[in-house]
């Protein structure tokens, strides 16, 4: 509804970092105690509902019917400087159901978990669908799915995050804290996101597919206040967003990147919160001091923190094909990667040695699952091949106007009160090649800025122009970076951007960048998707200064 | 069942707050029923229903809360619940910002609930749908809309004896219609709490004239521009300043309200003068919930009158340690304009840009409150008094308190989102770039 002042709404369009002044998250469900957070839902009841809403749908009428049964856990623990500010847990569970009459979608969820209240949103998805049917012209055709029978799929782990006791847990965000606190921070903001999708799907094609996903965020958000100036500048953490257990807070030092400026860690397959608190609490700082950007043309050496988010909006959103079709149209949008580029076959997305793939079976990301929300089995595939367009993200009622007959198994729905649709897979830029360091790719470039971390990002309804800021930046002279500046964004175009590519650093600087509350749809729902890539070069990129006085 | 009465809200919330033995229980429950549909390529997309309730249980020792929700209400579930919330309570850490519950408040009694809008059923959807596409299809152009109304209920009660109930209704539509070549794309929004207001045919047209004279888009240079905004344009910039009148961030020192040494702008001209923002939640057009959360009341309150911040907003806690009144986030705000129309405004620009809506918002600089986005779905030319062609969309990179600050012109306010916003004629609005998109 639109409640004027609609918190949800403002932070999809603010920008705050979630770790940041708001505390503000999309968060689902009902609070639950920790220990309804681990027993799992019996695998027999739930094909025992399932078959009922299956055989009641069909009964009357629908030539297709899907079940998601999903039990949806979350616990949230906030905290700032020395004090835990909130822990919540809670719990959504309930059945969608989803049907075809007359080659028209109908869909009804209930948490009425009982044989009646299975029944009953069976037999309302039929009616809406029948409704909806008098007014179609355009017949839903699902591409071939191969039945899957009973299976099961488990994000691979080694700490489930909710079993790990709360106490354990806020010692290590307050310990982090006190860190940047020591560190000169003013202010730290630090949250801890755990969620857990036990998800059931049942289809009358016949598959019965339980799923068990895991997904896990630290971040904060540190907040340095000059008091001469009453000038101040936030510094965010630089963890990723994981398909992981609580494992990823280990901080193992084989996963710590050194980055090419003494203080600057990046982290790969574990975090370590305690030390990028101390080091947030040092940059924000120097921030604080630092000098404005002189505005102009530059080569963008972009480490993968920051690139992933320019991938996921330049590159993942344009080549979902509901938007490019116009199904996006009166929200997020269309797209400038219309169907006659991608058939041509000559379209150059980017510089000959960009290749980008969709991929929904990389460990440890937040896209991989076994199996999609329509229960097609996830793969891997090509974007865009040597800069050239070569497919799309598409789902089982869309892909044949590829003339495609099977499904890229990337249909999701964030709850079992949400109509599953199509979302993004996992999508990375492939390292490339050829032995090439950050330092070799800094050395080479004659005047750069050094852009780290996720910061302010809007990009138009079709995906042509962008403007994104990072979180920190530093200038690049003849080969050496020589200081932090600040008040940088950078103004492109999408293709332009992209073939202005022009070196990538091989697979030894290769990590993961995730979006874990990635917003879509009618009514909004959310997902959570990774993005990898290696620190990666841009030439002759416009950049903005933001600096402003009121 | 999910939409009960305050009677039957309040013998529930007061059976479960009988079974409390902590220092202090509070209780939420609510209900919902929402449904929808989506259309897009002339076609309905998807379709559906939902129904929820929650209970949401919090029971406190001296500073340590638990918190339970559950969606059953028998007597059975309820002591369980209540006793879960205990145990939690007394396992959890200490919050030094814990603040005990209000006691008893007096409370306006809400309007927005229409029986007209709880009545609507799947074929009143399908025909609202139907009365979008039809028009779209009879002018050649593609239709994409999305209509969601539904009806609720909000009630809480404590341990000290504070009661609070209200329900309410909205349908909230929208639609896209875009030209078959995609040259050119039209939007209107509306919402409602009545759903007899809401005329799916009458507001399509208004996107598809867009539509049609929004083709052929010719090329300005970015800059600064005399712009005029529509309710649509600038209602994000606003709300975004409005939510960012946080006490606490700003005496924090990290708000654009913020000065040195803890000092903020409260009481200090913020805006032109001619700039009056409030909030109203018995306003008949945008009625809006009596209290908040916590139990507060919310009432009639300035924000910012003639240019002047007259108030930032006060949660329990920061308010009990700074001494002064809480002051609640409203769930909807008025700004004032004049009897001016739209095309008053256009018939009164001799050079500028007239803006259907504004999208993509993000904040680029928190202490100076920079925001940057794009123009989208019919931006205009206007030349001495009359609209002239379509121009590409613009990247913006603005400030809405400089943008407030260079006030030229009001016109009168329409209800947005949830808000009443009027038109507004705006000089120096800095565009920074072009964008191909339409």
């Amino acid at each position: 509804m639109k409640n004027g002042l609609n918190r949800r709404k403002f932070i999809q369009m603010s920008g705050v970092g979630i770790g940041g002044v708001m505390l503000n998250v999309p968060i689902f469900g009902n609070n639950v105690s920790a220990s309804q957070l681990l027993s799992p839902i019996n695998i027999a009841l739930k094909k025992k509902m399932s078959d009922i809403a299956l055989n009641t749908a069909t009964s009357k009428g629908a030539s297709y019917v899907d079940v998601r049964i999903g039990r949806y856990l979350n616990q949230y623990i906030f905290t700032r400087e020395e004090k835990v500010r909130n822990v919540t847990n809670t719990e959504s569970f309930g059945a969608g159901v989803r049907v075809i009459v007359d080659g028209t979608w109908g869909f009804s969820a209930t948490n009425d978990f009982t044989e009646n209240g299975i029944k009953q949103a069976a037999e309302q998805a039929v009616a809406i669908a029948k409704a909806n049917s008098k007014i179609q012209t355009e017949k839903v055709v699902l591409a071939p799915n191969v039945p899957h029978g009973t299976t099961s799929w488990k994000t691979p782990l080694k700490k489930k995050a909710m079993e790990v006791p709360i106490s354990e847990k806020v010692e290590l965000l307050l310990a982090a804290n006190a860190a940047a606190m020591d560190n000169g921070a003013s202010y730290i903001n630090n949250s801890l996101f755990q969620v857990n999708e036990q998800k059931y799907f049942a289809s009358s094609e016949g598959s019965y597919i339980d799923q068990d996903v895991h997904r896990i965020w630290p971040t904060f958000t540190v907040t340095c206040i000059d008091k001469e100036s009453g000038k101040f500048k936030t510094r965010d953490a630089l963890s990723s967003p994981m398909g992981m257990g609580y494992e990823y807070m280990d901080g193992n030092d084989s996963d710590k990147i050194a980055g090419p400026v003494e203080g600057l860690i990046f982290y790969n397959k574990s975090y370590d919160i305690v030390e990028d608190a101390k080091n947030a609490a040092i940059q924000a700082k120097q921030m604080t001091t630092a000098d404005s950007v002189e505005p102009g043309k530059y080569s963008l050496v972009m480490e993968p923190h920051h690139l992933g988010l320019t991938i996921h909006e330049s590159v993942g959103h344009p080549l979902e094909l509901d938007r490019v079709l116009g199904y996006e149209a009166n929200y997020a949008g269309t797209s400038f990667a219309t169907i006659d580029k991608w058939k041509a076959g000559n379209f150059e997305y980017g510089s000959k040695i960009v290749n980008l793939v969709a991929d929904k079976t990389q460990t440890h990301t937040l896209g991989a699952v076994g199996f999609d929300d329509e229960g097609v089995k996830c793969k891997k595939w090509d974007l865009v091949r040597d800069g050239v367009l070569v497919n799309y993200q598409a789902i089982r009622d869309q892909v044949k106007m590829l003339d495609q007959d099977e499904s890229h198994g990337c249909c999701y729905a964030d709850s079992w009160d949400s109509i599953q649709f199509q979302r993004m897979p996992n999508v990375s830029l492939e390292p490339g090649k050829e032995k090439y360091s950050v330092d070799d790719m800094i050395s080479d470039v004659e005047k750069g800025i050094y852009v780290v971390g996720r910061g302010s990002y809007s990009i138009d309804q079709q995906r042509y122009n962008f403007q994104f800021g990072g979180i920190t930046f530093f200038e690049i002279l003849e080969g050496k970076i020589t200081r932090m500046i600040n008040d940088v964004a950078y103004q492109s175009n999408t293709q332009e951007f992209w073939n202005s590519c022009s070196k990538i650093c091989d697979e030894n600087d290769y990590r993961f960048f995730g979006s874990f509350f990635d917003g879509k749809g009618q009514p909004g729902q959310v997902s959570a998707v990774s993005h990898g890539s290696s620190t990666t070069r841009f030439d002759n990129i416009n950049v903005i200064n933001t600096a402003r006085k009121i | 069942m999910p939409i009960l009465s305050q009677d039957e809200s309040k013998k529930i919330l007061d059976k479960i707050l009988g079974f409390s033995s902590a220092d202090h229980c509070t209780v939420a429950l609510g209900g919902s029923e929402i449904g929808n549909i989506r259309y897009a390529r002339n076609n309905v997309t998807t379709s559906g229903i939902t129904s929820n309730i929650s209970l949401r249980i919090t029971s406190s020792f001296g500073k340590r809360s638990g918190t339970v929700t559950l969606n059953e209400l028998s007597d059975e579930a309820l002591k369980s619940a209540v006793g879960r919330a205990e145990e939690l309570a007394k396992l959890s850490p200490e919050n030094p910002e814990f603040v005990e519950p209000l006691g008893p408040q007096e409370y306006k009694e809400a309007k927005g609930f229409f029986e007209s809008t709880a009545k609507i059923n799947p074929d009143f959807r399908a025909q609202a749908a139907m009365d979008s596409i039809e028009p779209a299809k009879a002018k050649g152009l593609i239709a994409a809309g999305f209509l969601e109304d539904g009806v609720y209920f909000r009630s809480m009660s404590n341990s000290k004896g504070l009661f609070a109930y209200r329900k309410g209704s909205f349908a909230d539509f929208t639609v896209t219609m875009r030209t078959e070549d995609g040259t050119g794309s039209g939007w209107v929004t509306r919402d409602f709490n009545d759903i007899t207001k809401l005329d799916t045919a009458k507001a399509s047209s208004i996107a598809i004239d867009k539509a049609l004279n929004s083709k052929e888009a010719v090329t300005l240079e970015p800059g600064k521009y005399t712009v005029i905004l529509e309710p649509a344009a600038s209602v994000g910039l606003i709300e975004n300043m409005i939510y960012s009148m946080n006490a606490r961030s700003a005496e924090e020192g990290r708000s654009f309200m913020s000065k040195k040494d803890g000092e903020t702008k409260l009481g200090e001209l913020l805006v032109d003068p001619r700039i009056n923002i409030y909030a109203d939640p018995m306003n008949d057009e945008i009625p809006t919930s009596t209290w908040d959360g916590s139990g507060l009341p919310i009432n009639k309150m300035d924000i910012i009158k003639e240019g002047v911040a007259k108030n930032m907003f006060y949660g329990r806690y920061w308010a009990k340690e700074k001494g002064v009144d809480p002051v609640p986030y409203p769930n909807g705000f008025i700004m004032s304009g004049t009897d001016d129309s739209l095309e008053d405004l256009i018939k009164s620009t001799k050079k500028g840009i007239l803006v259907t809506r504004t999208w993509y918002i993000r904040s680029v600089d928190r202490q100076t409150l920079l925001y940057t986005g794009l123009t989208r779905d019919g931006t205009f030319y206007v030349e001495d008094g009359k609209i002239k062609y379509p121009v590409k969309n613009f990247r913006f990179n603005e400030s809405p308190i400089i943008m407030l600050n260079n006030l030229e012109r009001l016109g009168k306010p329409t209800r947005i989102d949830g808000n009443l916003v009027p038109p507004m004629k705006i000089n120096d609005f800095t565009f920074t770039s072009l964008s191909d998109a339409i």
